[in-house]
């Protein structure tokens, strides 16, 4: 079709491409890589490609293909491993060694696989876009088959059960086959029926997130941080212990050895509500930094057409893209390449457009079809802010269209807190819809308690800065009790082991119950400083001692075990219990 | 077929332009025969119909426009590899600087390397002792990571990575670390302390050293690195060696990227740093790894100089964002006189939590590290606190916390240049320090790791 003109790194330039259009896969030079065309100027097109271009030459043959970049959407996807481009990394593996070598071209999914198809509609029916029409187990997740999006609605002249694979037709309407998968073009949307509001939460077991910073099911949040604080391990978390049904992990431009721990870890960990190994649920994208940039670009688009794929089916899935920045670079190179005029910091003009299209495809649907269900995707994006200042470009674009804003903090971390969230410059912004969610299934006094909590915890920087100038056994006694209360909030209930088996996940009832009993013995030892009890002896209380142990309490035990302290705290702080101090009250007052 | 050309057009900085080269391939390697009957070596840059950018590695003082030659050589670079190559130095092109003969290998690898397919990749975690308590007890080293080391300018940087290469072994293994040593713009004196330490502890024999030194051409250090990494990973994955790389100076290997996207009036992103710096940086650091079914690894030790000891400068930004954590020196250790001058609290290995516990190190390892950490934060707070309202309006408690920061850099931080110790001996110092904080305060211990190895030293 068209030959090379130019080239210089991932991107060429091609002529002779009239006809071409914008986005189309090309397959370059004799090893065929492949590439996608960016723009087009008449004949001229520049074209990024997915592979590493060293040895490319003028005059080299550029054949289209006629199709945008697609992904193959069907049974086969959960527990794989994908480059940025859907190509299965373990395929890859055995046939090219441990190293990726060029041009190796193979189906996302396995052509041989057999699947076990069990059809819910029957010849005669009439079915439209979106329609389930049959299941397939894939993993412990039952993967509904569906009609695509675009296909023509009418009336089955056949449809049958049995083992298929994913190139079998299993029925047909009209003159066109239905089967178990179909193509998508990563760059475009997915349709629903509508977006609905948001109900409930993606409960993540993390304690500041769940009790302070939560986020909707279907939702959108953004966790900056600088090197070091901490975004790989949270989000890995988010992947392990969320209760979304499918986990899409997209690792962009990131560590190689950190997708080794998730493809090593996965398997061996359970869900700790299903108790089915986690990569059952899981589709992993891992294209790490070393590996060929344009193909970074296109990774975000690939693992978010999977998400909304499993959405579409019904189910509630979570994205995690580590790190977005990286994807804003690989748009930076790219364009840079093609000598755009830059935006801000060389970013091109578009970054904010990008992000923000990226961010809407988040959200709590009416899925297309019948029979009705409603289905969701929550989108995690970590930013990378170089030094970690997040006045920066991808940081702001980011935060504009998020929700939930998980502020990390190196100070934290390099005190050894984790999650080095820092809870005074973090917000969620759904709050409110989630209010009746927390109050029907946690408590009704949860959103009152975490409240008081966090006036505490603003109360503890305004002391601190006192504490700067004049030195902590300066305060009152009322205030020190309440750089005490925040020392325990910060350290018994902020602060989380991800190492930790029995720490790493917490129910919301556990942290309900852990945060009420801390909130218990300030209001406690409040009312015993009133009767001038020494706060060294309130400190030193017995049954405060144990709080700190809350962390490892299986959630069995905890209300159990909490409304024992609290009675303990009851016995040991009120002040009728202690004879003493009231007569010295008495004595003062005369 | 090699094609040969007298056209160069422009000589702009390390850049050559030549023109009417048909198919001038991107990457490909050139040799350039100057008027004087000189050789450098070159790479295709940018090629289109009739032009091709390339940039030299060397000093093109001498070129013409005239006479100056241009061979394409119809392929990448490649290093010829063997075994032979340990107890070598070379230059930073790869020529020898001793006195022996170049390598000749059938084995020829692209310098460029191949991405390790990450479901390749094996999960590093085989502790490396290196016999420094700072890194060994609280910051990790595994096989197969990298960690870098950020200093600045007149920091002992070069002592300490000599004597982790000089101790570094993997406990049980009875494997040594074969040394890969790449010198990017380092001065003579530099040079010469790591060959003196090397040739006196017999290391040299054991490794392959590439050396470009300041006065150097700038532009031959991008291709510096690329050497040594074919080498260690020949050595790793072909041979089954443990091989250590240490690289220095990032600092100067980054200027000269610089140098040439200026040279190429490129788009410039932070500091006038390419914006695809990232990208390029990831693909040297991420050649270090361990491999599914290979029994040799590669492990990185870069250094870099912070320029006006920033660690928000994008050199140590990028490297910290794509290197499994850093080893972070401190100027006002060094004032005090301690070595190593570790600054514990930015330093991190984030490979740690892997290669260490009961079958590993020892089971209390990541409690009596996180403690530390933790006692250190609170006593260096403590610290500033004292300096404004003064040491009597501390508590007890507080006191005790400013003691224990105290004796933590006097004793933990602080080693001899040749002192090795094992992990146990740091461990056990780390439980002897704590025992000056009272019990209640000691929450990220676990009571049983209290009783069994921190109870002897509490009175």
């Amino acid at each position: 079709m068209g030959k090379l003109a130019k080239i210089s790194g991932p991107v060429i330039v091609a002529e002779g491409m009239l006809g071409a259009q914008i986005n189309e896969v090309v397959k370059v030079g004799d090893e065929e890589l492949l590439g996608e065309i960016i723009s087009l100027k008449y004949d001229r097109a520049s074209i990024q490609v997915y592979e590493d271009t060293s040895g490319l030459k003028p005059g080299d043959t550029i054949v289209g293909t006629g199709a945008p970049l697609q992904v193959e959407l069907g049974p086969g996807l959960l527990k794989a491993v994908f480059d940025g481009i859907q190509r299965p990394l373990d395929v890859i593996q055995a046939r090219t060694g441990a190293f990726i070598h060029r041009g190796v071209n193979i189906p996302a999914l396995d052509p041989k696989a057999k699947w076990e198809f069990q059809a819910v509609v029957k010849k005669g029916d009439t079915v439209h876009p979106g329609d389930i029409l049959g299941t397939v187990q894939e993993t412990n997740i039952e993967h509904k088959i569906l009609v695509p999006p675009h296909f023509k609605a009418g009336k089955l002249l056949a449809i049958k059960s049995g083992t298929y694979t994913v190139r079998d037709a299993i029925g047909q309407v009209g003159s066109s086959d239905l089967f178990l998968s179909q193509k998508w073009s990563v760059r475009a949307p997915r349709p629903t029926k509508e977006k609905l509001r948001f109900s409930s939460p993606l409960v993540t077991g993390k304690r500041i997130m769940d009790t302070f910073f939560p986020i909707a099911k279907g939702g959108a949040g953004a966790i900056p941080g600088p090197f070091g604080s901490g975004k790989t391990v949270n989000q890995q978390d988010l992947a392990k212990y969320s209760d979304a049904q499918v986990i899409v992990y997209i690792g962009c431009g990131e560590r190689g050895n950190e997708m080794t721990e998730v493809l090593t870890e996965f398997p061996k960990l359970e869900d700790p509500r299903t108790k089915k190994p986690l990569m059952e649920r899981t589709v992993l994208i891992a294209n790490t930094s070393n590996m060929p940039v344009a193909a970074r670009e296109a990774s975000v688009y690939t693992g978010i057409t999977l998400a909304e794929y499993y959405r579409d089916m019904g189910y509630s899935v979570a994205l995690m893209a580590d790190s977005t920045s990286r994807w804003a670079e690989a748009m930076r190179e790219i364009s840079g390449r093609m000598e755009e005029m830059p935006g801000e910091e060389g970013y091109p003009a578009y970054l904010g457009r990008k992000l923000a299209e990226f961010y809407e495809r988040a959200g709590n649907v009416q899925c297309l079809g019948s029979p009705s269900r409603e289905g969701s995707v929550t989108v995690i994006g970590a930013v990378s802010p170089a030094g970690g200042d997040i006045s920066e470009p991808v940081s702001q674009g980011t935060l504009r269209i998020t929700k939930v804003f998980w502020a990390l903090d190196a100070n934290l971390s390099r005190r050894r807190h984790y999650p080095a969230i820092n809870w005074l410059k973090s917000y969620s912004l759904y709050d409110n819809e989630l209010a009746d969610w927390y109050a029907e299934h946690v408590g009704k006094d949860f959103y009152p308690m975490r409240s008081k909590a966090m006036g505490l915890l603003q109360k503890e920087e305004e002391l601190q800065n006192i504490v700067q100038l004049i030195g902590p056994d300066a305060l009152p006694e009322k205030e020190r009790l309440v750089l005490e209360a925040t020392k325990m909030i910060r350290e018994d209930f902020l602060q989380q082991n991800s190492f930790d088996p029995q720490d790493a996940y917490a129910t919301p009832q556990k942290q309900y119950w852990m945060l009420k009993t801390i909130l218990h013995f300030y209001d406690k030892a409040n009312d015993a400083l009133a009767v001038e009890m020494p706060l060294d002896k309130i400190m030193s209380v017995k049954a405060r001692e144990q709080i700190p142990q809350l962390k490892r309490v299986p959630d069995a035990d905890i209300k159990k075990t909490c409304e024992h302290i609290q009675k303990e705290l009851d016995a040991a702080l009120t002040p009728h219990a202690h004879a003493t101090p009231v007569h010295k009250a008495n004595a003062k007052s005369d | 077929m090699i094609k040969e050309y007298q056209t160069v057009k422009e000589i702009f900085g390390p850049i050559v332009f030549v023109e009417d080269v048909p198919a001038a391939a991107y990457n490909e390697t050139v040799e350039i025969i100057m008027p004087s009957g000189e050789k450098l070596r070159g790479q295709v840059l940018e090629s289109s119909k009739g032009l091709a950018a390339v940039q030299v590695f060397g000093a093109t003082t001498g070129l013409d426009t005239h006479k100056t030659s241009i061979r394409f050589l119809g392929e990448t670079f490649k290093l010829p590899v063997s075994e032979d190559m340990l107890g070598r130095v070379f230059d930073g092109t790869g020529q020898p600087l001793d006195k022996g003969a170049p390598v000749t290998s059938a084995e020829r690898l692209d310098i460029n390397g191949f991405a390790i397919n990450p479901y390749a990749r094996a999960e590093p975690h085989d502790f490396i002792q290196t016999g420094i308590s700072t890194i060994d007890a609280l910051n990790t080293l595994v096989r197969g990571q990298k960690l870098p080391i950020f200093s600045t300018a007149g920091l002992p940087h070069n002592e300490l990575a000599v004597q982790i290469a000089r101790q570094a072994t993997v406990r049980g293994s009875g494997e040594e670390f074969v040394v890969v040593f790449a010198a990017m713009g380092i001065t003579n004196a530099e040079a010469q302390f790591f060959m003196k330490d090397f040739e006196k502890t017999g290391a040299l024999e054991r490794a392959v050293l590439f050396l470009n030194l300041a006065n150097d051409p700038s532009i031959e250090r991008i291709l510096t690195p690329r050497l040594a990494l074919t080498t260690a990973e020949y050595l790793a994955y072909e041979k089954d060696m443990q091989v250590l790389v240490v690289m220095t100076d990032m600092t100067n290997y980054c200027d000269s990227l610089r140098e040439v996207a200026a040279a190429r009036q490129e788009v410039p992103g932070r500091r006038g740093y390419p914006g695809y710096m990232y990208t390029d940086l990831a693909s040297l650091y991420e050649r270090a790894g361990t491999i599914k079914g290979k029994k040799g690894t590669v492990t990185q030790l870069p250094i870099l100089t912070m320029p006006e000891e920033d660690i928000t400068h994008p050199i140590p930004d990028l490297t910290g964002y794509i290197t499994e954590g850093q080893i972070v020196l401190s100027r006002e250790l060094h004032r005090k006189n301690i070595y190593p001058n570790v600054d514990v609290l930015p330093s991190l290995s984030r490979l740690m939590n892997l290669g260490i516990g009961a079958k590993r190190t020892r089971e209390d390892h990541a409690g009596v590290s996180s403690q530390l950490y933790a006692s250190y934060a609170q006593g260096r707070d403590l610290r500033q606190l004292v300096a404004v309202v003064g040491e009597e309006a501390l508590g007890e408690k507080d006191k005790k916390f400013l003691k224990f920061a105290n004796e933590f850099e006097q004793r933990f931080i602080q080693q001899g240049r040749n002192e090795n110790r094992s992990i146990e001996d740091s461990l056990d110092l780390g439980w002897e320090l704590l025992a000056g904080i009272p019990e209640d305060e000691l929450k990220r211990v676990k009571p049983e790791h209290l009783e069994k190895y921190g109870r002897k030293y509490r009175k």
